[in-house]
Parts: structure tokens; sequence; C-alpha cells
């Protein structure tokens, strides 16, 4: 419910120009204007909140502040006395991450005959798979083709997409969906079976499916469900805190601590697989995040002592609509597929101020720059800023029950505050998002350290410097499935030496070489949110 | 910015926080630093299932502690983990005929028909009627009514007949995915003509073309209506 008194005029004027700005097309941008508004409003591009790192395999290159103080952070088992001859666990292929990468990993390792095992911080499940809205992208349709979704993610990302990498994503992404609709993924489909898909930002045809607005959470819970099917043991509420390389330098396991009660404990593998997705909880420039309570990027503080080089750490990615309002729920993600139904941005006065399917960067940059530059954006009481997402613009043009039956979790969010978005518009501000950048990887998935694998948000590379909706969830999938494989198929030939942290060891000489003051202990492992 | 403060009581100890806070941001400005019964803090995961009672009311509610602001006199227990009781099961080798129900899920059949699952559900889903369609074998509409779980186990832990209504869930929508909703036919005959290589050629073109080229292919492509 919105009473606030300036909010429920703009509400107003909003719902005056309603039918006309339904119907209304708004022009895309050019690249030149595209390039303009990222360079002046995009939070990627504010200097004073990057630095260059003075160590490590990324030294000189530029990250933001909060990663910077965990890449050259302190490592956490400094100081204890670890016997690495007593091993707790024993497996093939360690999975650390417990997400939608993580579990596809799980699976197509245990295809091979591999012994897997799965540490997660949380339990499996709790990861930005679960909260994607939204969809998935496969070029499966008559006029589309795997050569035209490699066009419009190339160009979305910048042009900056490592090719092999983004020639394996649409090559298999329809073999991704047809995998997953046999694990019994329900798609949203019409009466025959066709799948039902829209656009999405940046996209040149409509290849996103979707599970209403409960596409990660679908297959987030049928991959988790497979997992366990499996008999895969999977060690909840236990977090990898260092990896472990043996005396050839090759990774072979991972320091694990148990959450509960800070128990360490040593698990060794012949393969191991980084599947510890994004960074949101870091709150890069303050933003609030979309993200699950433990993404903390764990897995790149780990793969960056171990001496795995990153790429393109700097680029983040700000999803245009977060809940702005009401508090409770800011920052939360408003999905995508809210535009790809036909609602616009709007500002105070009731206009549409930009095409509402612009790539994510730009339509972020340019919701920024109607609040700060154009000063139309709408006050909440909290002090912030937001411009209207004109939901009841989707039962317009769609007719009345779309809302209910297709973006049903956005329903429920916005009424438990008695806000019913059939009817009245919602507040939106971008809010921190997706790690664009991660581990580098080769085709297979391999790091720059041997035998250490990864896959899903913690990879860099796959999408250049930004990332179309519906890319990501079908990252996890095709690269979780192949970092599974090749790790598993790998982990036959692999003989594992004795177990040594010789390597955290130089990398704490490196640290007071280069002069790092800063001793925060890392991986973060979770945010801190408690008040003291 | 409002300030007003409400007791609420955490576990049944006391404490006072801004009422603009949910259950979870509570907990937190409590001083609480959750390691459990926290997850996505967006209502997708489940995670922070929540029991409470207001002061001097008889009745009991159910949340997300994620999802739902604190009151004046709320009694607060949160429920991190329910033992759901989950069935093993190979997805290749089912059939989704009611039979399953029976052999993974017998104590569906036990249901009294209280109602009191659908009265917790935090999503305000039909539960017992989901346990219904199970029982019928009508997987079709049991994914349908269940769709939008979250698994957190707050019916269960209301069953008097200890059912797993959540498991059984997942186990129709399964079924219904996979067996029962007609293939997608465009998507099979992709997957055909990607294996056979028609699209490598394609692909392979673009990724080597001079990057000034692809930006010019990138920006005059046509855009579907």
């Amino acid at each position: 419910m919105y009473n606030d008194e300036t909010m429920l005029a703009s509400i107003e004027k909003v719902a005056r120009n309603r039918e006309s700005n339904a119907y209304f097309e708004p022009k895309r941008m050019t690249a030149d204007e595209k390039d303009k508004v990222l360079e002046t409003y995009h939070p990627d591009y504010i200097k004073s909140q990057f630095t260059t790192l003075v160590m490590g395999p990324n030294k000189g290159e530029k990250v933001p502040l909060q990663l910077a103080d965990l890449l050259e952070g302190k490592s956490r088992v400094l100081d204890l006395d670890l016997d690495l001859t007593k091993v707790d666990y024993e497996c093939d292929v360690l999975v650390i991450g417990g997400g939608g990468a993580g579990s596809s990993a799980a699976i197509e390792a245990d295809n091979t005959g591999a012994k897997v095992m799965m540490v997660t911080k949380l339990r499996i499940g709790d990861a930005n798979t679960m909260m994607a809205e939204g969809g998935i992208q496969a070029a499966d349709k008559a006029n589309d083709s795997p050569a035209i979704h490699y066009l419009d993610a190339f160009g979305g990302g910048h042009f900056a997409a490592k090719p092999e990498l983004l020639e394996k994503l649409v090559m298999e992404a329809p073999d991704a969906i047809s995998w997953l609709n046999n694990l019994g993924v329900e798609f949203d489909k019409d009466k025959d079976g066709n799948m039902i898909t829209t656009h999405g930002g940046g996209t040149s045809r409509k290849r996103m499916h979707a599970c209403k607005d409960y596409s990660g959470a679908e297959i987030m819970r049928t991959l988790r469900d497979e997992v366990q099917n499996r008999g895969i043991p999977v060690i909840d509420f236990t977090s990898a805190i260092e990896l472990i390389k043996d005396e050839n330098g090759n990774c072979a396991g991972a320091v694990l601590l148990n959450m509960e009660t800070g128990k360490i404990l040593i698990a060794k593998a012949k393969t191991v697989i980084i599947a510890t997705g994004g960074a949101g909880r870091l709150h890069y420039q303050g933003f609030p995040t979309s993200n699950h309570y433990g993404a903390t990027a764990d897995g790149l503080i780990l793969a960056y002592r171990a001496g795995a080089k990153l790429l393109y750490q700097d680029t983040l990615q700000y999803h245009p609509t977060g809940a702005a309002y009401p508090e409770q729920i800011f920052g939360a993600l408003v999905t995508e597929k809210v535009r790809s139904l036909g609602a616009k941005l709007v500002n105070c006065d009731g206009e549409v101020f930009m095409h509402p399917l612009e790539t994510r960067d730009v339509s972020a940059a340019s919701i920024i720059r109607e609040c700060k530059a154009h000063n139309k954006g709408i006050a909440t009481p909290t002090g912030g800023q937001g411009v209207w997402l004109d939901t009841p613009m989707i039962e317009m043009k769609n007719g009345d029950g779309t809302i209910e039956a297709r973006i049903p979790a956005m329903l429920r969010m916005f009424m438990k505050y008695n806000i019913d978005i059939r009817k009245e518009p919602i507040l939106i501000y971008p809010t921190l998002h997706y790690q664009n950048g991660g581990i580098d990887i080769d085709p297979t998935c391999m790091s720059g350290v041997k035998n250490l694998y990864v896959a899903g948000e913690a990879v860099g590379g796959i999408h250049g410097r930004n990332r179309l909706m519906g890319n990501s969830l079908l990252d996890i999938i095709v690269f979780g499935r192949d970092a599974g494989r090749n790790a598993g198929n790998h982990a036959k030939e692999v003989e594992v030496g004795n177990l040594t942290l010789s390597f955290v060891k130089e990398f704490e000489t490196e640290r007071k070489a280069a002069g790092v003051t800063c001793d925060k202990l890392s991986p973060q492992l979770l945010p801190d949110y408690a008040r003291r | 910015m409002s300030e007003k403060m409400v007791h609420v009581y955490f576990f049944g100890k006391e404490y006072l926080v801004p009422e603009n806070l949910t259950i979870m941001t509570a907990m937190e400005y409590a001083g609480y630093r959750l390691v459990r019964g926290c997850g996505c803090r967006n209502g997708f995961c489940g995670a922070c299932a929540t029991i409470y009672r207001i002061k001097g009311e008889r009745a009991l509610k159910f949340a997300l502690a994620c999802q739902t602001k604190v009151e004046e006199g709320m009694y607060i227990a949160t429920l991190p983990f329910f033992p759901l009781d989950k069935q093993v099961y190979d997805i290749e080798c089912v059939s989704p005929k009611q039979q399953i129900m029976m052999q993974l899920y017998p104590e569906i059949y036990s249901c009294v028909g209280c109602n009191a699952c659908t009265k917790a559900c935090p999503q305000g889903l039909k539960v017992m009627q989901y346990i219904a369609c199970a029982q019928r074998g009508d997987f079709k509409k049991c994914a349908e009514l269940s769709f939008d779980c979250v698994m957190c186990g707050i019916c269960s832990s209301r069953c008097p007949a200890e059912i797993s209504h959540p498991q059984v869930a997942l186990l129709a929508r399964r079924l219904n995915g996979k067996y029962l909703t007609p293939k997608a036919e465009h998507l099979e005959e992709r997957v055909r003509e990607i294996n056979e290589g028609q699209y490598d050629s394609l692909v392979a073109e673009i990724m080597h073309k001079d990057v000034n080229d692809i930006k010019a292919m990138y920006d005059k492509r046509d855009i579907e209506k």
C-alpha cells in the first residue's frame, strides 16, 4: 500500500498515461548513446570504488575495493596446526558449492562413475540459482539459431566474451534444456508441448524459457532431488576455507570448516570443482543485493590464493529492477520477465524514458541517470530513489489473469505489503545482482591450477563484461555438466601426491613483501549483519 | 524514517526492535549472526520457516522470517530444519501412475482432512487439496497446485498423519514435467540438428570475424517483435 502523498500523486500520473504508454514503442539507444550512458552512470565506471591489486596472479589489475581486501586478505588456515595426513573425507571429485552449477556437476561426475562429494556452506539449494526468476535462454525455435544467440550474447557482453566459452554456451543450450526437462523440470509450454518463450533485455529472438517466475527454484529443487536420489553425499553447513595441493602443485582437496561447531576437516580429492557462485553479499559500492546470504566470492579467493588467474573481476551486474519500496524487500529482485511481459519503466511524471528491454547494464545506468541527472526519480521514505515499473500494463496488453499465471512470485512478494501489482505500479532501482567476471577457465572448465575446475557464476569470461538475462541459468547447467564430466573422467588418471599447504605460506610471504597491511581474514564466508 | 519500536520475543526472550524490520532482520538487529534459518532472504528457499503467536492471542501463525514484518507482541520460534521423509527413486524407471505414490508415500492415504497444512502454508497454497490430487494419481493437478512450494516444511510439522507434503509434491512435479507434459518437438529437433553439426560453420563464421564486423552485424541485427 502506498500512503506517501508525493508517491500517490505520481502514481496518478502513471495511471493517466498508462494506456498511451503501453502501446508506445520507445526507440532503442544507438551504440554511442549506450556507451555514453554507461561511462557516465554505470557503477563499474566509478574509479574511486576500485583499486589495483598489488600481488597475485592479477597483480596490477583493477578490482572492487571489497574484493581486493579479500583477494589480498589473510588465510584462515595460517595459524592452524593442521595434519594433512589425517584425512576426514576422501573422494574422486570434490564439489565445493551446492547451487545449480555444483549440483549439475555432481550429477554428471556421478555419471562417469567417480566417487563424488559435495560440500556447501549452507544447505544444498541455498544459492542464487534458487532465486533466478525470469528464465533460461536456448535457441530452439525455427526463427532462431545458436549463431543468433551467440551474436546477442557477444554484443550484449561488449564483445569481450571468450569466444570458445560462449560458443559452448550457445551450442549446448538446447541440450541443457532437454536434459532439465528429462529430469522433470516443468517448463512453461503450450498444449502441444511447444515452449512458451519471451524476450529478455538485448535478445533479438524470443528464446527465454521459463517456469513461471520460479524458473531457478524449479530447476534447483529438481537438481537437488536428483542429487539426493543418487545418494551423492552432501556435507552441508561446511565451507571450504582453503584449497589443498599435492607436492606436484595440483589441486588435491580442501580444508573445510563446520560452520556450526567450528571443527576443521580435511578433504582429499583427485579433482576439485569450485561452484561457489557470486559476490552480492559483499555489497560493492554500498548497493543492496538480490543475492542469497552466502554470496561472498569465496571461490575466487581460494582459487586466487592457489594461483589461478581471474578474468573481468572488475565488472559487476546491477540488475535494473531491484525493489526500491517497501523497505522490507529493498534490493530484492523484480524479474526482467515483468518487462518481457510488457511492463515499461516510467518516471515520476508518468513518462516512458527508455526502451524496457535494453541490456541490463544500459538499463541500470539509464535508471540511475533518470534519478540522479534528470531528477525524475521518486523519493522513498528511507532516503533512496526509484522509478516506476508499470506492472498493470501487463494485463492491459495480455489480459486479466496473466500476472497470476506468469509471475506469481512477484504478485505474492508485493501483496505481502498490500501492493497489488495488477493495479498499482512498483518502485524499482538497480540492485547488485551478478558477478560478470570470475576465475579464468579453458574450454574443459579447468582453471590455471591443474585439477581445479570451475563452473557457474564463479567463472569469468563466458559473458564478457555484461550478461544477458537467461544466460546464467544456462551457464550453470552447461558448464556445471561439463565440469562434472571432465573432472570425473580426469580423476581416473590422477595420482595424488603428498598433500601440502605450502602455497599458503608463500602467499603470506608475498603479501608481506608487497606491503599489504589489511589483515582481513578471507574468504569471508558470510556477511555480518548482526547489530552490536 | 519511522523508528517506532515493538516488543518481540525470540525463543521467549524479549527484544525491542524497530517495527519496520522483518522477523529476520529483527533477529539481526537483536544481535543474532545467523547461520541456520537464513538462505536466499527473498522468499524462495524455505530456510526461514517461522512459527509465532501474538501475545494474548490463541492462534498460532506461520511465516517465512524474511518475508514478514514484525508485530508488537510476537512470540517467535524459527524452524530452520524439519525432518521431512524423502524417498529415493530412479526417475528413469518410475511410471507416472497412482501406484508410485502408494509405494513411496503411502502415508498420504492416512490424511484425516484436518486442513492444518493448508492453514499453515506461508505461500498460501492449497496443500491438502494437492495431497488429495496425489492420492488420486492426478499428478498434473498436484504439480499445478504445489508449484509455488518453497519446501519449508511447516505443513509437515502440523500434520497428524505425518505426511511429508513438499516431497510428495516434488515427486508429482517431476513426473508431470518428465512424463505427462507433451515433449517440445522443436527442442528435440534442434538438439538433433546441433549434434549433426548443422550450426558449426554458422557459429564459427561469426567467431572468426573481425570485431568491427561483428559490431556492425550486432547493431544492424533485426529484432523479433
